[in-house]
Parts: structure tokens; sequence; C-alpha cells
């Protein structure tokens, strides 16, 4: 199990307030599929529809692990499943996404997002990315 | 691959970024230290704490060599070939470490550039630390 300070957990809790669900989940994943060159072009990707709705759903994703941040372990052990054996996503792409998703989070924040609050976000991305992966054979 | 477009945007950032270099370099390195503990084992010989001397002057030579190779990326082999020899021979970083600092180098742009760091200027932006990255581990073996 993580342990979390109360500290973090304010910084977690903080990030996730202020976001704007709608904005940054597309744009996370427009950056993913961007950089990865698997939809047409960048400008295709930023119009595609389909790609933002997606992106709010991944990001309203990492609710589940904000609910439950004693044992995010086990509240994904489902999504880590259907991730494996239902849509065939490499988990190397998870570590992918988190990157993308902590570049738009440092865009949108600036110089709030300092190295502390950077490295707090990073380890609640760790754990996640690791439990979407947990339950792949 | 890297289009003109894309070679220009980085050369242009990095114009943009080297009078601030001293704060762009110290701020990578020091996500890099927070986020991935294990690359300080390569800075024991020096202060990196926040706001020390070393980190600012260090963060600036790397900002310095980077912003220095976008200004001509297809010589990239040539401009870096005594940083090469330097970092196989003598600093003997695990090249894994370059990709820690790449990513720690964007957040960073991210952070000062916000909505100027388009995902088209992000992926150039990858793209060309990443062959940086390549290039810098090449005397490795």
């Amino acid at each position: 199990m993580v342990k979390w300070t109360d500290e973090e957990r304010k910084v977690i809790n903080s990030i996730f307030s202020n976001l704007d669900y709608n904005d940054v989940g597309p744009k996370a994943l427009r950056r993913h599929f961007g950089s990865f060159g698997d939809l047409t072009t960048a400008a295709a990707i930023m119009k595609n529809a389909k790609v933002a709705a997606h992106g709010i759903k991944v990001l309203h994703g990492l609710d589940r692990a904000l609910k439950n941040m004693d044992n995010i372990k086990d509240a994904y052990t489902e999504l880590s499943i259907l991730h494996s054996e239902k849509l065939h996503v490499d988990p190397d792409n998870f570590k992918l996404l988190a990157d993308c998703l902590t570049i738009v989070i440092a865009a949108k924040m600036g110089e709030s997002f300092t190295p502390a609050t950077h490295t707090i976000w990073q380890k609640f991305l760790n754990v996640v990315v690791s439990a979407l992966g947990k339950q792949y054979h | 691959m890297l289009s003109p477009r894309e070679k220009e945007l980085i050369a242009e950032i990095w114009q943009r970024m080297t009078p601030v270099a001293e704060d762009i370099g110290a701020e990578a390195l020091l996500r890099m230290f927070a986020t991935q503990p294990g690359s300080k084992t390569y800075f024991s010989h020096l202060d990196i704490s926040p706001s020390s001397a070393h980190l600012r002057s260090h963060g600036k030579k790397i900002v310095l060599a980077i912003a220095e190779g976008a200004k001509d990326i297809s010589q990239l082999a040539i401009t870096l070939g005594p940083l090469q020899t330097l970092h196989a021979y003598q600093l003997r970083i695990d090249p894994t470490n370059f990709k820690f600092f790449s990513h720690c180098m964007l957040v960073t742009l991210a952070a000062h550039m916000r909505n100027d760091f388009t995902p088209v200027a992000h992926a150039a932006m990858d793209k060309y630390l990443s062959a940086f990255a390549a290039v810098l581990a090449e005397k490795f073996r």
C-alpha cells in the first residue's frame, strides 16, 4: 500500500479541483497521439471530437484513484483487466500518456507547478500507471 | 524525422530560452533530481540544492549546448563530438538518464511557455531532444 502524507493528499486534491476535465482530457490525448503519429496529422487530431470525448473519459478514470488514494491498486483491478483483455493496450502507453498529461498540467499551471508539486503529481501518476498494469498476464 | 517547419520552431524556442538559460537549466535539473532520485548520484561532487550556484551554472551549460545544437540540427554529430566523448568516457552517465532529463526539460518548457507550448511545439521538441540524447550516447559502445 502506498503511503501519502497530508501535504501530498492536499496537493493532489488541489490539482484535481482546479482541473477543467473537458479542456485538459482532450489536450492530453491529443498530445499523446500527436507525438505518436497514430492519427494522420496533429491538425486532424486536434479537431477530432472522438479523441476529445475519449480524453475526458480517461481523465475521469483518474477520479477513481483520487477517491481511493489509500488503495489505488485494488480500485484499478477492473480497469486493468479491461485495458489488458478487452482494449489490448500496451502498458508502455500508460507512462507515455501520463507524461503528456503532466506536460498539459504544467502548461496550465505555469510556475505554480513547482518541482515539489511536480514530484507529488509524478508519484500519484506512477502509482496509477503501476495499478493499471497489474492485471496484465 | 523533423520537418523544416519543426526545425525552425525548435531553433526559435531555444533562441527565446537562451537569455534565461540558467533558470530553465536549473529548473529542469531540479525536477529531474526530485522525480528521479537516482539521477542525483552523478552529482555527488556538486551542491545541487535549489538556487545553488553549481545548479544554476550547470543548468546553463546544458541549455546552451542544447540551444547550440538547435541552430543546425543536421550537424548534431559534429557539434556534439566533444560532449559525446565527455559523457561516454568521463561522466559515464547511464543514457536512461538522458530520457528523464528530456522529459523534465519538456515540463519546464511547458510551465514557462504555457499556451505557446503547443502540441506541435511539444512533438517537435520531443523529437529534437530524443535525437540529441541519441547522438550524445553514440560513443558509449
